[in-house]
């Protein structure tokens, strides 16, 4: 199955990231590319997002497009990026969320698949 | 669902369970889908793919034995004939909707192996209905009715709800397990000890569920701790090694061997220092803490063999005051390693009043107000305590203050008999 993992972090540990010495900020990205390497055949693509204060939400209103500044997920966490897996079941997507090195929550969700042709 | 706490068994001061009025009819037919229901349920999503399809096939099965085996008597061969059961369910499945025939040749051929498979996929069963990804509410549910074969209505009754609202709770369920693709397999070796912690803590929120009892008691209600202390057996059967289930059966047991005691005969709660001992069931109080030292030899502590050794504790105390307290301290010291709770350190704090006194039992228990403010023992104990020293105004205070924070009949009139 395909997996959506959706990497969380509060916003106070999004701002300490930003301003982590770049020393730091690299030791933690070589246990992100350490996880993205374990996984190299399972994970199908991803990507890491830029900080949530780039983020810009276009909102309906009665139809209407109104853009707006920030985020359209409120609340104390933000998604700061995303990997695309395809493995054989949840269990098998949770152990690879178990891993995830920032110590940041993981979201997973199965991917809508298009049922192929009918069988039988 | 109440939070996680420990079971204040020792008081005795817990809910009265309900005593299931059933014919020998009843008891057998719930007897039967115990051990058939899981068994049928497993080897059908095996056969099928398809958890949705397997366990609504057996659950079918399972209310039209209801139907007719008050009438005609439970059959020789109950598996058999759930099974046939089953089969023309699915049979009918397949006429409403032709997608369904692919997977009829599949039963076919699978119906041929249930009655002779060796293998036991009730573990696989087991691991599915208590994936940590499901709702603790569904994850019951389900449990309940896959596993341990009771229907829709039965578990509405037991926990006290509507028959839609446990039926949306296993909809629900098993709608996550195909779209989110909870397998269908004993966890790896990397999950296998926390995915055993979740299943036995299922079982023992259902346990607590039936013997503690959340809400108002009706005489058709089932006991859902002997439901639970069923399932821990079967939890035992399929995982001998692992001790943590062996202790959390050894701890079902235990008070279960204890039960009639519990209530006096107008139906009053029985503190367990009030219990008649005489009523205790001392081969099944063995038997369970045989259990225990089976659990000792695989050398793997954890907190419910410690509970359960709590339990024998007292269990195989000749009177109140003969209670090994030292014992049961050291048990508590113990068991505070694997959890920091306050309801334990509530539990150790009355039996510190036996080894250190009622001034040291009163300051602990006085240094968790804060924590355990709003649970109704903690200032029933306090009460206690105060009273013992002679403080009764404090400690009517302390019970009226109890009175506040629990509606269960049972405990309320207890409480009350305490104001003087």
């Amino acid at each position: 199955m395909k997996y959506v993992l959706l990497f969380g972090d509060t916003k106070d540990r999004a701002k300490q990231w930003e301003s982590m010495p770049e020393t730091q900020r690299q030791a933690a990205y070589g246990q992100i590319n350490q996880w993205f390497d374990k996984y190299t055949g399972k994970i199908t693509g991803g990507q890491e997002l830029q900080p949530e204060r780039t983020a810009t939400t276009v909102k309906f209103d009665n139809g209407k497009p109104v853009v707006m500044d920030g985020p359209f997920i409120e609340g104390k966490e933000s998604i700061g990026g995303y990997a695309e897996v395809s493995v054989a079941d949840l269990d098998e997507a949770i152990e690879m969320a178990k891993g995830w090195p920032t110590g940041g929550p993981v979201e997973v969700r199965p991917v809508v698949e298009r049922p192929g042709p009918p069988q039988g | 669902m109440a939070p996680l706490k420990s079971a204040p068994w020792w008081s005795g001061r817990v809910r009265p369970r309900a005593r299931p009025i059933q014919s020998a009819t009843d008891a057998a037919i719930a007897e039967v889908f115990r051990e058939e229901a899981g068994r049928l349920t497993a080897a059908l999503v095996r056969a099928l793919g398809n958890f949705d399809l397997a366990e609504e096939l057996v659950q079918d099965a399972l209310v039209e034995a209801i139907e007719h085996w008050p009438k005609m008597g439970v059959p020789d061969k109950p598996g058999a004939w759930l099974l046939t059961t089953a089969r023309r369910k699915a049979i009918d499945h397949v006429r409403r909707d032709a997608r369904h025939r692919a997977k009829l040749a599949l039963l076919e051929g699978a119906l041929m192996g249930v009655d002779t498979a060796e293998g036991d996929d009730r573990l696989r069963l087991i691991f599915t209905c208590c994936h940590p990804a499901l709702p603790r509410e569904g994850q019951l549910a389900l449990t309940l009715r896959a596993v341990a074969g009771l229907t829709t209505v039965e578990i509405a009754r037991a926990f006290i709800t509507s028959e839609a609202t446990i039926a949306q709770r296993i909809v629900r369920a098993k709608r996550k397990i195909v779209d989110a693709g909870i397998p269908y397999r004993i966890p790896t070796d990397a999950a296998l000890a926390d995915r055993v912690e979740e299943v036995l803590t299922v079982l023992y929120l259902m346990f607590n569920e039936g013997y503690l009892a959340t809400a108002g008691e009706t005489a058709s209600r089932r006991d859902l701790a002997e439901d639970a202390a069923w399932l821990a057996g079967l939890l035992v059967r399929l995982m001998p090694k692992e001790p943590e289930a062996l202790g959390l059966l050894a701890l079902m047991r235990l008070h279960l061997a204890r039960s009639d005691a519990r209530f006096d005969s107008t139906g009053n709660l029985v503190l367990l220092q009030d219990q008649d001992r005489g009523r205790w069931d001392r081969d099944r109080i063995a038997a369970a803490t045989s259990l225990l030292h089976r659990a000792a030899e695989l050398r793997r502590s954890g907190p419910y063999q410690i509970q359960a050794a709590i339990a024998a504790c007292h269990a195989e105390a000749r009177s109140w005051e003969q209670t090994d307290w030292e014992d049961i301290v050291a048990l508590y010291d113990a068991l505070l390693v694997f959890t920091g709770s306050p309801v334990v350190r509530l539990n150790r704090a009355i039996a510190l009043r036996h080894t250190a006194g009622l001034e040291a039992a009163l300051k602990e228990i006085d240094a968790l107000a804060f924590a355990l403010d709003n649970y109704h023992l903690l200032h029933a104990t306090r009460a206690e305590l105060l009273r013992a020293m002679g403080r009764e105004s404090e400690a009517n205070e302390a019970v009226a203050r109890a009175l506040t924070l629990t509606e269960n009949p049972a405990e309320r009139a207890l409480l009350a008999k305490r104001l003087t």
